[in-house]
């Protein structure tokens, strides 16, 4: 393990009924660079990043933050760990503000006495904190006030990922950030991954497009049936390979 | 791409500016349409009769509408949330019945009053827990089974099966009597409507009851205890039946099996009446207490016009329906506003 790595996976086993989902699967992200997730539908993807951000728990094996072991039991706890994950229906809250979208389920809320539920809110000061990432993040909001609900699919999506960027203090994980999106607005969220980048997060991209890989991922580990079958640094010269390492066609 | 669609569309170029576009002035109109429409019913009422606007009138008029008021804005926190409590009209029933029964153990106001709000929040919680953490596809169910389980179990309680008269001074004070020319009542209607929009505006506990309504999904991925949240908003809609229940038996000075029939139907009325969304998330406090008021209004003007009560219930189920239809008309000018941003945003 190199000392900058972020998150490590070890040997994550993960079963369903009789499927088994994850079979021994290591893998390790590192501060400032993004890792593409790749693997056809079923491949395990999806399972692997869940169990990394506390939806499913892993039957066996471990997942280091910073070298250390942590029981991510749940969202709340992958969160506490320092990960954050835009979900691929991106939670967002339709008749909330992005503001409050931003801040819900952590919100700014004082006495800290009280228990949580029971303390008020700092509305104009989680607006503030909520407008300058916006803004940081370059993201162009026709209305800041408005529930996200009235927004579009690029403007939701990068609501979701400016979200993840204002708590990630280690890792984020994007699953398909941009299937739902057109051409411009994929180009919004792929400049966004870059700045989450280059603000020194560990990534972890999951996309089908080859395209995103090779312009933004730093390296890339394929999944086939529940197993990782290679990793490499995606480049144009060798996408035939990451292909074909996808769909299991050794070339 | 866009500028023959926009037009189409009828949408400005700098919008969501003011009033410049057909949606947005939409949404606009029907965020306000409730409390526009009372003022008009109450201008309007108040011509046809002039009877209408008299202080006695008026103050009859908030006496009536405050146990509908006060249950519907538990309703209004548990349609918040998606859900509905059929309970309520059997709940405040069943808590009368335990006062009076208190009341002739012991003439005391506290634990008449207690007795009251004990016996309220205890159904909601039972609602409350039976639904979450049965696993219930839908409270409905639940809280169905409880409005006839309360109605059963006060018929059963209640001395001789009937109305039991009595109740501490205090008790019919607060629910009888006037202070500084207004109802007592009015003023338990204002401070639990405080008390309710300190929590959904102003404490983190209403931000998540908003989350876990707007979507349950993403609550859980947030990390916000949703079960918790669901459960809470039952017991406050039982809490808030057992406040009705206190006024109500103070107004009669009596407690009854026989209360609150079909309140459960008014208490829903007046929250989408009021503007509130069943599909959840949306509406707040006020919805109920204007719808609260609407529904007393037009009972009230119906009264004084002499139109038969059978009349009125009529009345009341065809605004009903029209309230619905401006929720789904809402829906619909939200998903165009969505598709004009996403043209925009090419």
């Amino acid at each position: 393990m190199s000392p900058d790595s972020v998150l490590t996976v070890r040997h994550a086993q993960k079963h369903f009924g009789a499927v088994h989902a994850l079979k021994d699967v290591s893998l390790e992200a590192y501060a400032g660079e993004v890792l593409a997730l790749l693997g056809d539908n079923g491949a395990g993807k999806s399972t692997l990043v869940k169990c990394i951000s506390g939806v499913h728990a892993l039957d066996a094996g471990e997942i280091l933050v910073d070298g250390e072991v942590v029981a991510v039991r749940s969202p709340a706890a992958a969160r506490r760990a320092g990960i954050e994950t835009v979900y691929q229906d991106l939670a967002l809250f339709d008749n909330l503000t992005p503001a409050q979208n931003f801040f819900c389920g952590r919100e700014i809320a004082f006495p800290s006495w009280l228990p949580r539920g029971m303390r008020l809110m700092n509305g104009r000061l989680m607006e503030r904190e909520a407008a300058a990432v916006i803004d940081r993040l370059k993201v162009r909001l026709p209305k800041f006030d408005a529930p996200v609900a009235l927004m579009s699919g690029g403007q939701r999506q990068a609501i979701a990922v400016a979200r993840a960027t204002v708590f990630a203090r280690k890792l984020v994980i994007l699953d398909e950030p941009t299937a739902a999106l057109g051409l411009r607005e994929s180009r919004k969220v792929l400049d966004l991954i870059g700045q989450l980048r280059a603000e020194g997060n560990a990534v972890i991209l999951i996309t089908h497009n080859m395209e995103h890989v090779v312009e933004l991922a730093d390296r890339a580990v394929v999944l086939r049936q529940g197993r990782k079958v290679g990793e490499l640094r995606p480049e144009r010269a060798n996408q035939k390979d990451l292909v074909s390492m996808i769909v299991g066609a050794e070339a | 791409m866009g500028e023959r669609l926009k037009r189409a569309a009828g949408i400005a170029d700098d919008w969501p500016a003011k009033g410049v576009n057909p949606v947005a002035l939409g949404l606009r109109l029907l965020g306000a349409g409730p409390m526009l429409i009372l003022v008009l019913l109450v201008l309007a009422i108040s011509l046809w009769t002039p009877n209408f606007l008299k202080p006695g009138n008026l103050a009859n008029i908030a006496a009536q509408t405050a146990v509908i008021a006060i249950v519907a804005m538990g309703q209004q926190l548990v349609i918040l949330t998606r859900g509905i409590d059929l309970s309520v009209g059997s709940n405040l029933a069943l808590a009368t019945v335990m006062g009076a029964l208190v009341f002739q153990a012991v003439d005391s106001a506290p634990l008449v009053i207690l007795a009251m709000l004990a016996s309220g929040t205890l159904i909601g919680l039972v609602n409350g827990v039976v639904y979450v953490y049965g696993r219930l596809p839908h409270p409905f169910i639940i809280t169905l089974a409880t409005l006839s389980i309360c109605r059963g179990l006060a018929l059963a309680l209640a001395v001789n099966h009937t109305t039991m008269r009595g109740m501490p001074d205090a008790v019919t004070w607060l629910g009888g009597s006037q202070a500084f020319g207004l109802p007592n009542s009015l003023f338990v209607v204002v401070a639990v409507a405080l008390a309710l929009l300190v929590m959904t505006r102003l404490m983190v506990w209403g931000r998540w009851t908003y989350a876990v309504g707007g979507d349950p999904k993403a609550a859980v991925e947030m990390g916000i205890p949703v079960k918790g949240v669901l459960v809470s908003m039952y017991v406050i809609a039982g809490l808030c039946a057992g406040i009705g229940a206190v006024v109500l038996a103070g107004r009669t000075g009596a407690g009854s099996p026989l209360y609150g029939t079909l309140l459960e139907l008014d208490s829903i009325a007046a929250v989408i009446i009021g503007g509130a969304s069943f599909l959840g998330g949306r509406g707040h406090i006020g919805h109920a207490v204007v719808g609260a008021v609407m529904i007393g209004v037009i009972r009230n003007a119906l009264n004084l016009l002499g139109v038969e009560v059978f009349y009125q219930m009529i009345a009341i189920g065809v605004i009903v329906v029209v309230a619905v239809e401006a929720d789904v008309l809402r829906n619909y000018l939200e998903a165009r506003a969505r598709v004009l941003q996403a043209l925009r945003a090419q």
